[in-house]
């Protein structure tokens, strides 16, 4: 088949609450689909749906093939789910845990065993494998979680927020694994509220707010949707920055944002940059960086919606 | 990353339904990963093992003297309720336990495996009958050791043994509501202690009702925990060798009405819990 994952006109309602506003999305089999959008604006919920947690109150959606609410048996023996928070058990230890899932899903108890001792191998989790898993750092128990979902082999893959919560590090540790998964042919729909997340590791990328759909494509699609490009300055000395950010302001009659030791505007006219070497020159501000780029997806975001992507702070997925 | 990690290349033949034999195996291994749990935390252990033993101890030979003359005799008038209390307390685990698969995400992880849709309560009500077995016969135990006798025959032991763990079967399910219903896991062991504690002691469990004050009289003796607590003195230490205080006609009666209550909580609670349940996850 085509697409792995389906949806039509998803609809879900917690009381008064809209969580999902008429979702459609597809994501073709083999490919990472990332989900984008704030807190609230329905990822988590669309996820349940998916995993079969959650019945729609219309539309509907399969996974391979399989309607999530009709055939939920079958949907469920092809996916894996790591969810908002590890859904470890901790008071079990590593191997248990695998265990577990492996016996759960019928597999001979030396079998669960050998295929726990290889996904803890491959997640970097042997030596903690006979601890109780309440033992372990974020980075362990999301890698453990993570491992668990992979117990069935299951050919689509649902993560919601994976890395939400991760030191930098881990999140890298994270992303590898994310992509080594997807090279060996498995579908995955990711969601996040980290542009640069999506950007990183998915094929298309579908932003929803407020439980809409309000823009769908590739990342480069999306960057180039905004039109207009940015224009990025490191001075040399941080201590310039106020200098940099006001010629940077007046040239391009824009608010720049700083970004740590870089002055970020967005730009329509190309000349701009040369105008802004000049004055620099003129000012005797040395910079170790002057580019011009397409937008980011966090610029991509703010001008779809009309505010930064980590704004709101609702309760997600759940009636409060 | 290698074939580990790999999809099924063709996801195989898949199944349209669980079978029961399929149901009750997962049951069986979700019930396996409980009872495992103690393993890793032996304060739970201590809780089903330590504390009724502290109790037993406590009340034989600090009050045993003051409220039966002796200790011995004592022992054979409480043992039989402090069972039953004790079994009341652990119930509260099918709960907590509940309780941290829900808010840690282990009860979604659970729900999106191909599994029967029962295997998860299944296992854990299983586990806490396991759980109810092993503290009883622990209870028995230490009596023993300390000079209780059973007065009747092994017939009737097992029979109050069958009881007590009906009677846990149908209480899981009040402990499974306040699982659901309760926003951590402390606030499960909170209401343990807060709603099962005046419950438990306002009971024959460790004192004559006829002793008690007349008003509070026919509360004690319409309590739950006192019927059963008849009904276990009766099938365990036998009507003759009660005195008169504690004394029970028949095992008959305290019986069938414990098993009405079991039924009659069963019958609230089972169906509030699945609609608590339904509406949290």
């Amino acid at each position: 088949m085509d697409h792995a994952i389906q949806a039509e006109g998803l609809v879900k309602r917690f009381g008064e609450t809209t969580a999902l506003d008429g979702v459609s999305l597809a994501v073709r089999a083999g490919t990472v689909l990332g989900l984008l959008g704030p807190n609230g604006a329905g990822k988590t919920t669309a996820v349940r749906i998916f995993a079969t947690l959650l019945q729609p109150d219309d539309g509907h959606a399969s996974v391979g093939g399989h309607d999530v609410v009709r055939q939920a048996h079958q949907a469920r023996q092809l996916i894996g789910l790591t969810g908002q928070y590890a859904a470890v058990d901790e008071m079990l230890t590593g191997t248990e845990n695998l265990l577990l899932i492996g016996r759960l899903l019928g597999v001979p108890r030396p079998a669960a065993k050998q295929r726990a001792h290889e996904l803890l191998a491959e997640f970097d989790l042997t030596d903690a494998a006979d601890r109780a898993a309440k033992t372990y750092s974020g980075g362990m128990r999301r890698r453990l979680d993570l491992a668990a979902s992979l117990v069935g082999r299951p050919s689509i893959l649902f993560l919601d927020e994976p890395t939400t919560g991760l030191d930098p590090r881990a999140r890298a540790e994270l992303w590898s694994l994310i992509r080594g998964l997807v090279a060996t042919g498995v579908t995955v729909l990711l969601t996040t509220q980290y542009l640069d997340e999506a950007d990183a590791l998915a094929d298309e990328i579908t932003v929803i707010d407020h439980g809409r759909v309000i823009a769908a494509g590739t990342p480069d699609e999306l960057k180039a949707k905004t039109g207009s490009q940015t224009l990025v300055v490191r001075p040399e000395d941080d201590a310039k920055l106020p200098v940099v950010t006001s010629v940077v302001a007046e040239l391009t009659k824009a608010v720049p944002e700083i970004d740590g030791p870089r002055v970020t505007a967005p730009v329509g006219d190309p000349a701009v940059l040369p105008a802004v070497v000049r004055r620099l020159d003129d000012a005797g501000v040395l910079v170790t960086e002057l580019t011009l780029r397409g937008a980011s997806l966090n610029e991509v975001f703010l001008s779809l919606t009309g505010r930064p992507v980590e704004d709101e702070a609702e309760p997600e997925g759940r009636p409060a | 990353m290698t074939t580990v990690t790999a999809a099924r290349p063709t996801p195989a033949e898949l199944s349209p339904s669980v079978g029961v034999g399929e149901g009750i195996k997962q049951t069986m291994t979700l019930a396996w990963r409980t009872i495992v749990q103690v393993r890793h935390n032996p304060w739970e252990l201590g809780d089903y093992s330590i504390q009724p033993i502290m109790f037993v101890l406590l009340f034989t030979y600090v009050f045993g003297g003051a409220i039966a003359g002796s200790t011995s005799e004592y022992l054979t008038f409480a043992l039989p309720g402090i069972i039953v209390m004790n079994m009341l307390f652990i119930t509260m685990y099918v709960g907590t336990g509940l309780n941290t698969d829900l808010t840690k995400g282990v009860f979604d992880r659970l729900r999106s495996l191909p599994i029967a849709r029962w295997a998860p309560m299944a296992g854990r009500i299983l586990a806490d009958q396991v759980k109810q077995a092993w503290s009883i016969f622990l209870l028995l135990a230490i009596g023993m050791a300390l000079g209780f006798r059973i007065g009747t025959d092994v017939w009737s032991l097992l029979a109050a043994v069958g009881l007590l763990l009906v009677f846990a079967l149908a209480f899981s399910w009040v402990s499974v509501l306040v699982g659901v219903v309760a926003k951590d896991p402390e606030k499960v062991q909170l209401f343990g202690f807060t709603a099962l504690f005046p419950v438990t002691f306002v009971s024959n469990v460790f004192a004559p009702t006829s002793t008690m004050p007349g008003w509070l009289q026919p509360i004690v003796e319409n309590n739950p925990v006192t019927i059963l607590s008849n009904a276990c003195r009766a099938l365990m230490v036998g009507d003759d060798t009660l005195g008169t205080e504690w004394h029970v006609a028949s095992a008959t009666t305290p019986v069938v009405q414990s098993l009405i209550w079991a039924a009659a909580i069963a019958a609230v609670f089972a169906p509030l819990s699945v609609w608590a349940l339904r509406r949290r996850v």
